[in-house]
C-alpha cells in the first residue's frame, strides 16, 4: 500500500512538466523540490535527532554564497563550484556542530540562531566578498543550466537519491541509535553508545542536505542575497518540518508543498496572504497536531476501518504517540 | 508562441486561460505589471508607489496611447526569492508587457538578469542601486528615479562652497543605499576641500541612536542618510540630545522625503537636504500633481509616488512614440530610452545613455507653510547626471561605491 502509494507520487513527479501549463507553474514546482530537500535537511535533525535548528538557512547560505563566488566572481566552471560548495558547506557543518553540540534543548535552539545570524551578518557585511546586502546576480553560463525543464529534473532527480540515501540511513543501525539518542539518552550512553558523536554525526549529515539545497537554490533563482539566510527562512522551514510532519520521511516535502505553493499562488489573489498562511498552521496545528502527513494517513486509516463496518477502531484512529 | 509544454497543456485541456492571446487589436489591453511590497518592513514605499502609478491612469482615464490598460499589482513582500517568482508570474502567466516597480534595490537586482533574458521591458521606478545603470546594465532596464549617489554628489558641493562647512561626520542606515548615498557625498565634499571626520554606521532596525549620536561633536555639521522612519526616529533623538541648533544637519533625499516628513515635527526644521524632486515645487505640473495625490492619501508626494507616476509619464511618451504597439517590446524599450519628460512633477528630464535621468537636482530646506512641513528650494542644479562632472568611462572604470570607497578620511 505504502510502496503503491510512493510510487504513484514519484510517477506523478516525473510527468508533472507536462501537465502543468506553464513554464511559471514548473517554477513553483521546482521551488516546492528545493524548500523540500531544504525541510528535509531540517527534519533529520529535528524530527530524527531531536534537536531543533534555527541556523539552517546558514548552511544554505554558505553553500550558495560559495557557490556564486566560485563560479560568478572568479569563473570557475559550474561543477567545481558544486564541489566547492558541497566542501565548504558540510565543513561549516562540522564546525558550527562542535560549537552547538555542546548544548542540547533550549540551549540548542538558541545557539543554532546565533551561528545562523553569524553567517547572516557575514553574508551583509563583508561586502568586497558578498557584495553585501546587493547580493550576487549569476549570468547564464554560470550555472549548471536555466532551462526550467532541465532544472525541475535536476532537482527531482537530487531530491530522489537524497531521499533514497536518507531512507536507507534511517534504517541501519546508525539511524536507529539517532532515535535512540533522541528518545533516551541517558539509556544509550549507559549501553555504551557515544551519544556525543551519534548526534554530531546527524548534524553533519543535516549540514550536507542543508548545504546541496543551497546550491540548488542559487541554480534556480540565479540569485543569493542576505535575505536567503535571514531567521525568516530557517523559521519557515521549521514551520514545513512541523506543518508536513516532524520525524517523517516525507512530511517535510509535503510542508514545504504548502508554504510554497501559500506563498506563491494564494498571494495572486489575496493580499492577506500571510494571515492565510497563519490560519492554515493554526487548522493543521488544531486538526492534525502530528502534521500534515501522518494526520492524512490516521484520518484515511480511520475512515477505511469506518468503511470495514466492526473492524476495532483502535490503534490506527489514535494519534501518534511522539506527536509534538 | 506556443511550445510543446502548452500544447501538451492544451491536449490535457487543463487551463486555456494561460494561453498568451495574440493582442495584436489596438483595444487590446496594454498589460502593465507593477511589482510591489504589500506586506512587511517595505509596505509604506509600496503604497506610494501603487498611488503613484494609479494617480497616473485615473489622469489618463485609464487609456494610453489610444489603448486601454490593464494594470496589474503583485507582491513580493520585500524578499528578493518572492520578487523573482511574482516577475516570472506577471511575465508568464499574466503576459504583461512591460515591468515597473519595485521598491528595493535588492529586488530589482534579483530581477534584473531574468528580465534581460526574457526581454522583458523594465522602468524602475524607485530602486537606486548605482550599479543597475552602470556596471550591470541590462538593456532592457530604465530608471526613472535616480542613483543613490546622484542626488548628493551636488550636495557635497553644495556644503563646501555654498554652506562652507570643512568638517563632517556622515551617519547612515548600513547598507548598500545608505553606503552609496554618503560615498557620493564624501568624494564631491572632499573633492571641494571638506573632510571626513568619521562615518558612522547604524543598522536598518537600530532600535536607538544615543550611541551614535553621542559620538557626534567638534565638526561643522552631520551628513544623515536614512530611510523610511530611520530619518524620523534618528531626528527625534537628535533633538533630545540637544544637538539640534547646535550642529546643523544635512541629508540625502529619503531622510527627510515628503513620505515620511509629515510625521515629523520641529527637530525636522532647518535642515537641508538634497534631492531631484520636492513637493513644494512650485510649478503647475507640480501643483496639479501635489493637489491630486493630497486629494487620494492626504499627505503630500514623495520619491516613491513620484517615481511611479514618471514611469507612467515615460512610458506615455514611449507608447505614443511606437504607436502604442505596447507588444513591440524592441521598439518600446528604444522610444523608452529616448523619451524626454517635460510634463514631470519634478521638471523636465530625459535618460542618459544607461538608462539613468539626467534630470535637476534641488537643494531644499524644511521649513512649515501652515499646517504641513515641506522642503523648500534653495538651490536648483541643473540637468545633473549620475556621474555629475566625471566622465562617465573614468567613472566606471572605478569599483561601485560602498561602505570604504571612497576610503575612510
Amino acid at each position: 500500500m505504502k510502496s503503491a502509494v510512493l510510487f504513484f507520487l514519484t510517477a506523478i513527479a516525473c510527468i508533472l512538466p507536462f501537465l502543468l501549463p506553464g513554464n511559471f507553474y514548473l517554477g513553483i514546482a521546482t521551488q516546492i523540490l528545493v524548500y523540500g530537500l531544504f525541510a528535509v535537511s531540517v527534519n533529520i535533525l529535528a524530527g530524527y535527532g531531536g534537536m531543533v535548528s534555527l541556523g539552517h538557512a546558514g548552511f544554505l547560505g554558505v553553500a550558495a554564497y560559495t557557490y556564486a563566488v566560485t563560479s560568478g566572481t572568479y569563473g570557475f566552471s559550474p561543477w567545481t563550484a558544486v564541489g566547492a560548495a558541497l566542501v565548504i558547506g558540510t565543513a561549516t557543518a562540522a564546525v558550527f556542530g562542535l560549537i552547538a553540540l555542546r548544548t542540547s534543548g533550549l540551549s540548542f535552539l538558541m545557539i543554532t540562531l546565533a551561528l545562523g545570524q553569524i553567517v547572516w551578518g557575514v553574508a551583509f557585511r563583508y561586502t568586497d566578498l558578498t557584495n553585501g546586502d546587493n547580493g550576487i546576480s549569476l549570468g547564464r553560463g554560470t550555472v549548471i543550466s536555466s532551462d526550467p525543464l532541465t532544472l525541475y529534473y535536476v532537482c527531482l532527480a537530487v531530491l530522489a537519491c537524497v531521499m533514497i540515501l536518507l531512507a536507507a540511513f534511517i534504517r541501519s543501525p546508525l539511524g536507529a541509535a539517532v532515535k535512540g539518542v533522541r528518545d533516551q539518552p541517558r539509556r544509550m550512553s549507559t549501553l555504551g553508545y557515544n551519544t556525543w558523536t551519534i548526534r554530531y554525526i546527524a548534524y553533519i549529515v543535516s549540514g550536507f542536505v542543508a548545504t546541496v539545497s543551497g546550491i540548488l537554490y542559487v541554480q534556480i533563482f540565479q540569485f543569493i542575497s542576505p535575505h536567503a539566510l535571514s531567521l525568516t527562512v530557517s523559521s519557515e522551514a521549521v514551520l514545513m518540518v512541523i506543518a508536513g510532519g516532524i520525524g517523517t520521511l516525507f512530511g517535510p516535502l509535503f510542508g514545504a508543498g504548502v508554504v510554497v505553493l501559500l506563498k506563491n499562488v494564494a498571494s495572486a489573489y489575496t493580499d492577506r496572504w500571510p494571515t492565510l498562511l497563519g490560519c492554515i498552521f493554526l487548522f493543521i496545528i488544531i486538526a492534525m497536531p502530528e502534521g500534515l502527513l501522518p494526520g492524512t494517513r490516521r484520518i484515511l486509516a480511520g475512515l477505511a476501518s469506518a468503511l470495514r463496518k466492526g473492524a476495532p477502531r483502535t490503534a490506527s484512529l489514535q494519534q501518534n504517540p511522539r506527536a509534538r | 508562441m506556443l511550445n510543446r509544454r502548452q500544447v501538451l497543456a492544451g491536449a490535457a485541456a487543463l487551463a486555456g486561460t494561460q494561453f498568451a492571446m495574440p493582442a495584436f487589436a489596438q483595444n487590446a489591453p496594454i498589460r502593465i505589471g507593477m511589482l510591489s511590497v504589500k506586506s512587511g518592513a517595505l509596505a509604506t514605499g509600496g503604497r506610494q508607489m501603487e498611488d503613484g502609478f494609479q494617480l497616473f491612469l485615473k489622469e489618463r482615464g485609464n487609456t494610453i496611447a489610444g489603448r486601454p490598460v490593464e494594470f496589474i499589482v503583485a507582491d513580493t513582500g520585500g524578499q528578493p526569492a518572492l520578487a523573482k517568482t511574482r516577475a516570472q508570474e506577471l511575465v508568464q502567466r499574466s503576459n504583461v508587457h512591460m515591468i515597473v516597480g519595485p521598491v528595493a534595490a535588492f529586488e530589482a537586482l534579483a530581477i534584473n538578469d531574468y528580465l534581460a533574458e526574457a526581454q522583458v521591458p523594465f522602468i524602475c521606478s524607485s530602486a537606486a542601486a548605482e550599479d543597475l545603470t552602470q556596471r550591470k546594465l541590462n538593456p532592457w532596464f530604465v530608471r526613472t528615479s535616480s542613483t543613490s549617489a546622484q542626488p548628493c554628489h551636488p550636495l557635497g558641493e553644495y556644503a563646501a562652497k555654498e554652506l562652507g562647512y570643512k568638517k563632517v561626520i556622515t551617519i547612515a542606515d548600513d547598507f548598500a543605499f545608505g553606503q552609496e548615498q554618503t560615498a557620493g557625498f564624501q568624494r564631491v565634499f572632499e573633492a571641494n576641500g571638506g573632510s571626513i571626520a568619521n562615518k558612522l554606521w547604524a543598522p536598518l532596525n537600530a532600535a536607538d541612536y544615543g550611541s551614535y549620536i553621542s559620538q557626534i561633536s567638534g565638526v561643522d555639521a552631520v551628513f544623515a542618510a536614512f530611510s523610511g522612519a530611520n530619518g524620523l526616529r534618528f531626528l527625534r533623538q537628535y533633538n533630545e540630545y540637544g544637538l539640534k541648533g547646535q550642529i546643523p544637519v544635512i541629508s540625502a533625499m529619503t531622510t527627510v522625503d515628503e513620505g515620511v516628513l509629515h510625521t515629523m515635527g520641529d527637530e525636522a526644521l532647518g535642515i537641508i537636504s538634497a534631492g531631484w524632486y520636492s513637493a513644494g515645487l512650485d510649478t503647475p505640473h507640480n501643483n496639479s500633481f501635489v493637489e491630486q495625490l493630497r486629494k487620494v492619501t492626504g499627505v503630500d508626494p514623495g520619491f516613491y509616488s513620484v517615481g511611479a507616476y514618471s514611469a507612467g509619464l515615460a512610458l506615455e511618451a514611449a507608447l505614443k512614440t511606437v504607436g502604442g504597439k505596447a507588444e513591440d517590446k524592441q521598439g518600446l524599450i528604444t522610444a523608452l530610452k529616448k523619451a524626454e519628460v517635460v510634463n514631470d512633477p519634478r521638471g523636465p528630464w530625459k535618460f542618459d545613455r544607461y538608462g539613468n535621468p539626467v534630470e535637476n537636482i534641488y537643494i531644499r530646506k524644511v521649513e512649515r507653510k501652515g499646517d504641513r512641513l515641506v522642503n523648500t528650494v534653495i538651490k536648483t542644479y541643473d540637468q545633473v547626471s549620475q556621474f555629475w562632472t566625471y566622465p562617465p568611462e573614468r567613472f566606471l572604470a572605478e569599483p561601485v561605491y560602498s561602505r570604504s570607497n571612497p576610503t575612510k578620511i
